[in-house]
């Protein structure tokens, strides 16, 4: 067990180190980082907002239902949700959320290019193929987090006003002070670096999953299920890391 | 030329290729053949370094692609064309953007240069109208076409074709055949074909390879398939009824 565990781990930084070498053609490189920014990043954003929206509304309708009491001030349902979105929902549990959607659409594709041969025309045609594959995923992915992480602390908060808009179940002023209240600019800070981190691990480990498949569809079906498990427990053990490291 | 010397290659224990000795020449199609399972697909990897033998010598006009440094054999590969079984067309490009791959990625020609180049690659397998298509909008043949287009564009001097009639009717197949002969007499290149299609082996092959669990059983040309007495190629290419009797007419007409 821990044999097969660090064999697979002597995997990954092998592939690691075959992939951060310099691409054979800059320009093929930024023609296939664009392909990917509209693949994982601009595709990822409907699904962020959406479920952001939703989330910041909940979130903001518990605190204020649930736990908010007569003798805690107006604006702790705002304030609550803005520091949930920022320090552990719009970061971590958004990347929960991509290594399901991202990481299984990577770990899938490269699989199906293994099993199909297009990774070995690339080998014959003097191609490094992890860096020419791997590379713009994992520049496009780490790139574009943080813009996802900006617009999901964004939607999250405009979740909340809509409660209280529509809902009416918290004044527009109270949750706007709330938001207001003791803003620690740092704490978006260390979301955008927390999914740097997320965004490398969803991206290199969905990638070794499917760039070591080996047979069929039904191996491409278990590669991409293995990468989304391996990335999900990736990001909760290193969240944990991160956030006592960046917290201190 | 490509000269095979004492190959050897197992598996966890089991030799698939053993002491494998053959010259695969310039200027004509060299066919492997053999049964499935007899070891062609793992000499071709090893050839081409898909995969390291754990013996013996694979030289390529004398360079031996067992002991080169990673460097060199991607400069070698730099040389060879490939068509795989499945033709291994990138899906998310169009048909002329497949061609156009290996020469966006090592050619020193502008956009225009290799537009041009793809295009004649394309015209040259009858594949030039459905340039904009994408793989998955093709038929298998026209697949075919299209990877043969994409392994002759960087003007290779070593083409390898893995199974190229697998999956196509009879006159597609002929069709496949004939490109890869006329290409590779045009261009003067040495090619390796991998087949167990017997309209392939009458048809092109000039220098026949027969495999026979993993060792080499037989070798000569396409004319010399007719007259062997060696009983396992026999038994391999004239396998079924109408076949032995349509040899047997055969060889009294020629006598």
């Amino acid at each position: 067990m821990i044999r097969k565990r660090l064999q697979t781990l002597g995997e990954y930084l092998i592939l690691m180190g075959r992939t951060f070498q310099r691409p054979e053609r800059m320009r093929m490189f930024f023609k296939k980082y664009y392909q990917e920014v509209m693949n994982l990043g601009i595709n990822s954003i409907g699904i962020v907002l959406l479920i952001s929206l939703f989330i910041g509304a909940v979130i903001c309708i518990q605190i204020k239902l649930n736990i908010q009491s007569i003798w805690m001030p107006t604006w702790t349902s705002g304030y609550t949700t803005r520091e949930i979105m920022l320090l552990e929902f719009s970061s971590a549990i958004m990347c929960l959320i991509l290594a399901g959607k991202v990481g299984s659409n990577i770990a899938s594709e490269i699989g199906t290019m293994r099993i199909t041969q297009q990774i070995d025309a690339l080998e014959i045609m003097g191609v490094n193929s992890a860096s020419h594959i791997i590379l713009p995923k994992i520049a496009a992915l780490v790139s574009f987090v943080p813009i996802l992480v900006t617009f999901s602390v964004a939607a999250g908060i405009a979740g909340a006003y809509c409660t209280a808009y529509f809902a009416h179940i918290i004044t527009p002023t109270d949750l706007t002070l709330g938001l207001q209240h003791s803003f620690t600019p740092w704490f978006f800070w260390m979301g955008v670096i927390k999914s740097l981190f997320f965004a490398f691990i969803i991206a290199s480990v969905s990638s070794y999953y499917g760039y070591n498949v080996k047979g069929g569809s039904i191996e491409v079906g278990k590669a991409s299920t293995t990468a989304v498990v391996s990335c999900s427990i990736l990001i909760l053990f290193s969240d944990i890391f991160l956030t006592q490291l960046l917290s201190t | 030329m490509i000269i095979v010397q004492n190959l050897n290659k197992s598996f966890d224990g089991r030799q698939v290729l053993c002491d494998i000795n053959v010259e695969f020449l310039n200027g004509q199609t060299n066919l492997i053949i053999g049964q499935s399972g007899s070891g062609k697909t793992v000499l071709m990897n090893n050839i081409v370094g898909l995969l390291q033998p754990e013996a013996g010598h694979i030289l390529y006009d004398g360079r031996d692609i067992t002991v080169m440094s990673k460097k060199e054999r991607t400069l070698l590969r730099r040389e060879m064309g490939m068509l795989f079984q499945g033709s291994a067309l990138f899906d998310s490009m169009t048909v002329l953007d497949n061609v156009m791959f290996p020469l966006d990625m090592f050619s020193t020609m502008n956009y225009k240069e290799r537009k041009k180049r793809a295009q004649f690659c394309l015209d040259r397998v009858n594949m030039l109208e459905a340039q904009d298509k994408f793989p998955n909008e093709l038929s298998g043949g026209m697949q075919k076409r299209t990877a043969i287009a994409r392994a002759i564009a960087m003007e290779p001097h070593y083409l390898f074709c893995d199974e190229p009639n697998s999956g196509l009717d009879p006159k597609t197949s002929i069709v496949i055949d004939k490109l890869i002969s006329d290409i590779t007499h045009e261009n003067n290149i040495t090619t390796v074909v991998n087949t167990h299609d017997m309209n392939s082996v009458i048809g092109i092959g000039e220098n026949i390879l027969f495999i026979d669990n993993g060792r080499k059983a037989w070798q000569g040309s396409n004319k010399d398939v007719l007259t062997s007495d060696n009983k396992q190629l026999n038994d391999f290419i004239f396998a079924s009824e109408f076949s032995k009797q349509l040899r047997q007419d055969i060889i009294a007409n020629m006598q």
